[in-house]
């Protein structure tokens, strides 16, 4: 037995809580990523990020039960139609912003994030609506990890959401796209006089961020109700993780993401009443420490 | 300065107006629902706590009989300073003379504070801790519909005596949680059960699973649910993921609303034992109030925190009329204990002196999908707790106006 703050734990259950931290750090990675992504090409701090994310859950929804359309599709779909409404958005209001002080980026994506999730809580309740575990995931069964039986899903959210976060990564960092998106990132005019389309290019990195935040969604619908409130509960904890990991890194994010899920169901064992704000002590001792952020660089 | 007589002009003009029901401050009866509008209790209060209000209003006629009735509604965000402030402001400045509903233990506490100093009226609807006919009770307050000790006792008594008697609390960390806990942890050891262990998560939260975990590795029968709306709807969502029950541990939700079923699905929720005072398909006349008020609530249909508002109301609107006064909030409340309750969907029924009202409560289970047979139809009744049984005696309260 293990014992910390006086309460005792077997090794076993320490694994078990270990690793449902992990699967809750998938979601928070998979959504400062898209944070990262839309700060460090947009210099946008994206407040409309958690109502982007609970349009996702409720695209899927609407997808199954108006038009018979299932979570595979959802996967995929899902993000493509919330990303088109981040298009607009950014067509419409945040290229006017760029030049502009961070602030009233911040203020018109919180603004419009409210208007989004006053809508739904209108249209759809506060109770939030379910959403069923896909049975093709179900059929495997429990995965048994030696030390705890983990639902299939679960795994899967795991095993996707890394797989999405390095997809990400590389093609930032590693392809002449992400090297295009980089450099009109450094000198804008610069990159548009050798002809490639910059306020494009960016109106579709912002579409893909807000993809990713609708793609989190998708994957937290059978797991958490859908609700209006699910986006406003976690995105004040996913700001921190991206103030943590340095705002604007990709990779920084990600690890974050996941240290912080551990860091958080570890907490809920340990001393359970200060399970949501551990992480915003954290970003406090962090950004006395390192104010650029565990992975950021300061300029 | 020619505005100053023509002011002088329209105050005289006011009072002569008034003069007619000098009693009635302000000429009106003014309403004051506050609730949650926009988090985790606003299906099973929010709005509909506002319509339930208008409805008891409408059917009371009282504007028929020349009384003018006013409403004003806010959002307290679950924010006990944020409740008070606005009680306060609309006691001292808005002419509100009574509020109603107000889910959520903390607020309801403090509200209840206010409105003592203030000597308005607060009925409760919502919020659920039993102090508010314990150690706080108060002149001004009737805690109308449930609170934690009929949850306890209720849901509690009826699992112990199956066989549940070994028990986990997952509690929502404040006053509401806490006393639930408390109740329901008497009632377990009374009857002979044991209590294994507890895990306090802050309010709103979204993952169980760790919870939901370390009540499994403490080999508990039975789960207890000391939470409510958003908490216990993931709370039994993600149970059901991870298989929790069926392997020899059970969930005991121990106040789960109508809304929280509907959100869930029968197909997750099916099997679960709670208790609650009201249920729209209980009989003729619940049924009628249920289809007034779901085709006027985008077919939610009244949870017992709506029909808690309108019954209060009601009850309310009787006392002022025949006071013919609403000045005074100790003596409208005074004169709503002194006389019988009436109303289509409580029944017949009193407040007690310590401001508890009495009416039967009810043991309920969720239905089977395939049992279930029209929209909505989710509870089947197991036992009914008759009223004498059903609250917490008012000798053990501890209530000072009790003596």
């Amino acid at each position: 037995m293990i014992e910390i703050f006086g309460h005792s734990i077997s090794p076993i259950q320490l694994y078990g809580q270990i690793a449902l931290g992990l699967v809750n750090g998938a979601f928070y990675a998979l959504l400062s990523l898209g944070l990262a992504v839309i700060f460090g090409m947009l210099n946008i701090v994206n407040f409309t990020h958690g109502a982007q994310y609970m349009m996702g859950a409720f695209v899927a929804w609407l997808l199954l039960n108006k038009l018979g359309i299932g979570y595979w599709w959802a996967l995929v779909l899902a993000p493509v139609i919330v990303g088109a409404t981040g298009v607009a958005i950014e067509r419409l209001f945040l290229k006017h912003l760029y030049k502009l002080d961070h602030l009233y980026g911040l203020l018109l994506t919180f603004g419009v994030g409210l208007i989004i999730e006053g809508l739904f809580r209108n249209e759809f309740g506060a109770s939030g609506l379910p959403y069923r575990i896909p049975a093709e995931i179900q059929a495997f069964g429990p995965v048994d990890l030696g030390f705890m039986r983990l639902p299939p899903y679960r795994v899967w959210v795991v095993v996707f959401s890394v797989a999405v976060c390095l997809a990400t990564w590389f093609i930032i960092e590693r392809t002449r796209l992400g090297a295009y998106l980089r450099a009109a990132t450094e000198n804008p005019t610069l990159v548009q006089a050798f002809g490639i389309n910059v306020p494009r290019m960016i109106t579709l990195t912002y579409g893909f961020g807000v993809g990713l935040a609708a793609l989190g969604g998708v994957l937290a619908a059978p797991i958490y109700q859908v609700s209006p409130q699910m986006g406003s509960s976690i995105i004040i904890v996913v700001f921190a993780v991206v103030v943590i990991g340095g705002m604007g890194s990709i990779l920084g994010s990600i690890l974050t993401g996941f240290a912080l899920g551990v860091i958080e169901g570890l907490t809920k064992v340990f001393y359970p009443e200060a399970s949501n704000t551990v992480i915003f002590v954290i970003m406090a001792i962090v950004l006395l420490i390192k104010p650029a952020g565990l992975f950021g660089r300061t300029t | 300065m020619r505005i100053a007589p023509a002011l002088a002009l329209a105050a005289a003009l006011g009072v002569t107006a008034g003069g007619a029901q000098a009693q009635i401050t302000n000429n009106e009866i003014k309403i004051g629902i506050l609730s949650d509008m926009s988090s985790l209790y606003t299906d099973l209060a929010g709005a509909g706590s506002v319509l339930a209000a208008r409805m008891a209003v409408e059917d009371s006629g009282i504007a028929g009989r020349g009384f003018k009735v006013d409403f004003v509604s806010a959002d307290h965000q679950n924010k006990a300073d944020v409740g008070s402030n606005i009680a306060r402001q609309w006691y001292d400045r808005d002419g509100v003379d009574l509020i109603v509903d107000v889910p959520n233990s903390a607020v309801a506490l403090a509200v209840n504070t206010v409105t003592r100093e203030k000597n308005k009226v607060f009925l409760v609807s919502g919020a659920a801790t039993s102090a508010l006919t314990g150690a706080q009770c108060s002149p001004n307050t009737i805690h109308w519909t449930y609170d934690t000790w009929v949850l306890a006792n209720g849901t509690g008594n009826a699992i112990v005596k199956t066989g549940g008697d070994s028990w986990f609390f997952l509690t929502a960390d404040y006053a509401f949680g806490h006393q639930l806990e408390a109740d329901t942890e008497a009632v377990v050891v009374k009857q002979g059960g044991k209590m294994l262990g507890k895990v306090r998560h802050p309010l709103n939260t979204q993952d169980f699973s760790s919870f939901l975990l370390q009540a499994q590795a403490s080999k508990a029968k039975i789960i207890g649910l000391a939470n409510a709306g958003g908490d216990t709807v993931n709370s039994v969502k993600q149970a059901a993921e991870f298989g929790i029950v069926g392997k020899g541990q059970n969930l005991a939700g121990l106040l789960i609303f109508l809304t929280d079923v509907h959100g869930l699905g029968l197909p997750t929720a099916q099997g679960l034992i709670f208790t609650e005072t009201f249920y729209w398909d209980a009989n003729d006349q619940s049924r009628a109030f249920a289809k007034r008020f779901s085709e006027r609530n985008k077919g939610i249909h009244p949870t017992m925190v709506h029909a808690g508002v309108y019954s209060s109301v009601i009850h309310y609107l009787k006392a002022v009329e025949a006071l013919k006064a609403d000045g005074d909030g100790a003596a409208v409340v005074r004169q709503m204990k002194a006389t019988p309750t009436d109303d289509p969907l409580f029944g017949k029924g009193s407040v007690r002196a310590d401001g508890r009202k009495i009416h039967p409560a009810y043991l309920y289970e969720v239905k089977k999908p395939s049992e279930s047979t029209k929209p909505w139809d989710y509870y089947k009744l197991r036992a009914t707790i008759p009223a004498e049984e059903a609250f917490r005696p008012l000798k053990d309260g501890g209530c000072a106006l009790a003596n």
